[in-house]
């Protein structure tokens, strides 16, 4: 039995597109969103693991559907040893304890009618972690002060709260439960810069105390580069290359990851010119045959148009999947 | 409740209320008008139901402001009651039927709606085909329809009036979920394992509640005004216990032979007791609305 | 003509509101010469997008000009009617928004788009707008430009679209560009190309660009000149090596310490500790000294004034009125 906290094999989720008088109810739907395809990785415990891509890569869906908020359409999840691929609705009762989600919106995560002292200790009653209301609510004002906020404002609205203090009580409403599991699903975008780096460090720092494994979501390579232990990069709803904070940020073999670092912008260096063309499709319908980013892609050959390239590990624990990478490389 | 209270005297909502006239106005009309009916029996002249206080000799006697001989105020119909005390008890069982009916169809609108907008699916389909063959017809035709086969009375009238106005809460909240259903708060409750049922009523439910508070409002003006409608043409309460649509309609035939006052009062009031609603309403449905800040 | 294409002298727009007075920009100062680029940077509710705003004067009620000029080519905006701004929004001065997806009218083809701002600024011929539309979309690097010109914005990509909008802001040659977040809701992929395109552009024509931004990385490459902004004030600015590799101000060293970088290894960030003040509730004295390491009585009694301590190097901090050092 391995110690993979989090084990994903050839997870697919697609969302058909609707026509029809009836929503498609009575109908084939045509077509499909081709969200997440043929994804394969896995978590250990205690790591921090981020998946990394632009809009539309199906990073978002590949967490969501892991967490069951999505039903996944192929492929397996194993939490914990447990296949949860195709749990219903009760049986999944004891896993939701287990795993948690932090939102990327902070202004739509928090129940506006809600103040911050009953939507952290709501969970906290349903589980059944407390007896009662007035133990969950002593609860609740334990994790709010742990992450910095004072017990005065635990009967306030979310919306008297800043941007960055309402991602602490979304963190907070995720360590109610103590889980073993955090998907953040890119916890910092929306938030100012300054306040970017106090949540990363908070999330660091309950990583420890509370001895958290993360799946960490992100478009900003840098914030990744600060908080991961490995690091998947996704396209298309594929994972084209994934590998050690150390490796992949090193010597990244995949042409998009290179891409993607380079159009990075690096502080007080002129502009170099862009070094890929054309925009990411933001919703995949009609995937190219063959390797997905091979439209895009400068080294494209014929094979690219054929066959879909597989995974495959190039140094202990880098992985890349790409026709080039195999042949020699960048 | 006192500093919920404190809050809203010094909220912005209150500030613009204290400025609108026109509200301000609504209000009053309402609030004098629920005073009326709440309190107004214990101190009219004369119980018009009671058949025994009649006396047919006092039929069609005009407003004493106009004949200082007749001693009621705003006259008699033809029966001998006193106008005054027929529109007290009329506004009551007005407005018993507006906001019995309007809290009926908000229920099982709100309700409805809810299901059909979070689940989505067939049972959404269904709940708005049918809420969409029901708008096909006209209200006052299912109304009329409903209380003709199932005889007068108030009871009846407020069942139809709640079978008809159940689709409006049911669309509209039907709307306010999906737009609900897809924020993060949601996925978050998700998240956390909660039944489906938990987080319809117990976190959507609150975040679309703003809506119905002006539908309701107008509603119960819509309301009063088919209930007179349905009296008026004979289906709605019994002569017995007469409401303001069914004093216009006995007054209608003699009105313009001079005996005014027995359709002209109850028609007024009725008139502002419709305009204090809509008034309220429409100064509740701009001050709720968020995309007017 | 003016020494300087854009002088912004003391420049207040505060806002009435409800709940109290918000002073968005609070005596704001800054010069821009012809042709150059400079970058506005700063976190949100810093006043950054107001200022962009008050120099097309589009500001509405409840926000007020209280005081302040804004001089370009020589001439005070804030004086100007209503019909004489017409002539220059969208003429001499064009603005690129943050959001494409509602930027451009989605009932109306980019083709109409773009032809109508030239409609209105000039006297072409119909077919002399349709050709320079075309030439337009060319530039900014649309494949098959006469084609999609009859296109509709939503079968257009985010980038795409703002490069539509660069082609809008680009069709009167205008001397002036502010550019409000244009990148911010783009993948950076798609970024690098907008910016390396823009800059191509600007340098092209001559023009002016504002850019701006809270990317502090993104500014560094493409403008030559920078204006770091505090709640409405501007608190250090000065060529762009002087903000990035001689930062003095406390605040803009620890915007910077507090990004993490790609070329850096250290394990934690240094954030700046506290939050940006509710702009109903600022702090007496200097702005940032609640939040400032290096704060002394004096700034949270008073507020500092700009003082230039490199040639076209400007601070605002009391720590420069004495020549101390933190």
């Amino acid at each position: 039995m391995s110690d993979n906290l989090v084990e994903v094999k050839n997870l697919t989720k697609v969302f058909p597109i609707k026509q029809g008088l009836f929503s498609g109810h009575f109908g084939k739907p045509k077509q499909f969103v081709h969200a997440v395809n043929n994804v394969s990785f896995h978590i250990k415990q205690g790591e921090v693991f981020s998946l990394v891509g632009e809009s539309g890569c199906g990073k978002s869906t590949t967490a969501r559907t892991i967490i069951r908020l999505h039903d996944p359409d192929g492929g397996s999840i194993h939490f914990g040893g447990v296949d949860i691929t195709h749990l219903g609705e009760k049986e999944m009762y004891p896993f939701r304890r287990r795993m948690q989600m932090i939102f990327q919106n902070p202004y739509s995560s928090l129940n506006p009618r809600y103040t911050i002292r009953n939507i952290i200790s709501e969970p906290i009653l349903f589980h059944k972690l407390a007896a009662n209301k007035k133990e969950a609510d002593e609860k609740a004002l334990e994790i709010l002060n742990n992450i910095g906020l004072r017990p005065e404002q635990a009967d306030r609205y979310p919306h008297q709260f800043s941007g960055g203090q309402r991602q602490r009580i979304s963190i907070a409403r995720a360590l109610a439960l103590n889980p073993e599991f955090i998907i953040a699903d890119e916890p910092v975008s929306a938030l100012d810069v300054s306040i970017q780096a106090q949540i990363l460090n908070l999330l660091l720092d309950i990583k420890d105390e509370y001895n958290l494994s993360y799946l960490f979501i992100a478009h900003n390579l840098a914030v990744v580069k600060h908080i991961s232990d490995r690091v998947g990069i996704m396209y298309l709803g594929h994972i084209v290359e994934v590998g050690n904070k150390n490796t992949i940020f090193k010597h990244p073999l995949h042409p998009y990851t290179n891409a993607l670092f380079a159009s990075i912008p690096v502080l007080g260096q002129k502009m170099k010119d862009p070094a890929i063309t054309g925009d990411t499709p933001s919703t995949p319908i009609d995937l190219p045959s063959g390797c997905c980013f091979r439209k895009r892609c400068a080294f494209a050959q014929k094979i690219c148009a054929e066959v879909v390239p597989e995974l495959k590990e190039y140094e202990p624990g880098h992985q890349a999947a790409c026709h080039f990478v195999e042949k020699g490389g960048c | 409740m006192k500093t919920v209270f404190a809050k809203l005297l010094q909220s912005e909502a209150y500030f613009n209320f204290k400025h609108n006239y026109l509200a301000i106005a609504g209000a009053i009309l309402l609030g004098f008008f629920l005073l009326l009916a709440i309190f107004g029996p214990f101190v009219t002249p004369q119980n018009p139901y009671n058949l025994k206080e009649l006396n047919l000799s006092d039929a069609y006697l005009p407003p004493s402001v106009m004949d200082s001989s007749s001693h009621f105020l705003l006259g008699t119909d033809q029966q001998g009651r006193d106008m005054l005390s027929g529109i007290v008890y009329g506004v009551r069982i007005s407005l018993m039927v507006g906001i019995s009916a309007m809290l009926i169809s908000l229920v099982i609108g709100t309700t409805l709606g809810l299901i059909a907008g979070y689940r989505g699916g067939w049972l959404d389909s269904l709940i708005m085909r049918v809420a969409d063959i029901q708008l096909s017809f006209p209200g006052m035709l299912i109304a009329l329809f409903i209380m003709v086969v199932f005889g007068r009375g108030i009871d009846k009238v407020i069942i139809a009036l709640s079978m008809v106005g159940w689709v409006l809460y049911a669309r509209t909240v039907r709307g306010a979920t999906m737009a609900e259903r897809s924020k993060e708060y949601v996925d978050a409750a998700k998240v956390c394992g909660y039944p489906d049922r938990m987080i319809m009523f117990k976190h959507i439910l609150p975040n679309v509640l703003t809506p119905l508070i002006v539908i309701a409002t107008i509603q119960v003006g819509n309301f009063i005004i088919t209930e007179a409608t349905l009296s008026f043409l004979g289906v709605g309460v019994p002569t017995t216990q007469p409401s303001l649509g069914l004093l216009l309609s006995s007054g209608y035939q003699v009105l313009f032979s001079g005996l005014w006052w027995v359709s002209v009062f109850p028609g007024l009031t009725l008139l502002l007791m419709i305009v204090g609603t809509n008034l309220l309403g429409d100064f509740l449905r701009d001050e709720l609305n968020p995309k007017l800040k | 003509m003016a020494d300087y294409l854009l002088e912004v002298n003391d420049l207040k727009t505060y806002f009435y509101t409800f709940k109290g007075v918000v002073k968005a920009v609070d005596g704001v100062n800054f010069k821009m010469r012809r042709g150059g680029i400079l970058g506005v940077v700063g976190e949100s509710g810093c006043g950054k997008s107001i200022t962009g705003f008050s120099i097309l004067k589009m500001i509405d009620p409840p926000g007020k000009f209280v005081s302040g000029q804004i001089l370009f080519n020589g001439e005070d905006i804030l004086q100007k009617s209503e019909e004489d701004m017409s002539k220059i929004r969208g003429n001499k001065i064009s603005m690129i928004f943050q959001d494409p997806m509602t930027s451009l009218n989605p009932l109306y083809t980019i083709g109409q788009q773009i032809m109508e701002t030239l409609a209105i600024h000039g006297n072409m011929t119909e077919k002399q707008r349709r050709d320079k539309a075309v030439e337009l979309l060319k530039v900014v690097g649309i494949p098959s430009p006469e084609s999609r010109l009859n296109d509709y914005p939503h079968q257009f990509s985010g980038g795409m679209r703002q490069r539509v909008i660069i082609a809008i802001s680009l069709a009167t040659s205008p001397e002036l560009i502010i550019a409000d977040e244009p990148t911010t809701a783009l993948d950076v992929t798609v970024q690098s190309q907008i910016i390396h395109q823009l800059e191509q552009l600007v340098r092209k024509n001559n023009s002016s660009l504002i850019l701006i931004t809270h990317d502090v990385a993104l500014v560094s490459q493409i403008a030559e000149n920078i204006i770091v902004m505090y709640c409405g004030k501007v608190v250090e600015s000065g060529t762009m090596e002087d903000i990035i590799y001689r930062p003095t101000h406390p605040y803009t060293k620890g915007l910077l310490n507090s990004i993490p970088r790609m070329d850096d290894s250290k394990d934690r960030l240094e954030p700046i500790k506290g939050m940006v003040p509710s702009p109903f509730d600022l702090p007496v004295g200097c702005k940032f000294a609640p939040r400032c390491e290096c704060c002394s009585s004096k700034c949270l009694q008073t507020e500092p004034e700009a003082v230039e301590i490199a040639p076209g190097h400007r601070v605002c901090c009391h720590l420069f009125d004495e020549k101390g050092d933190c």
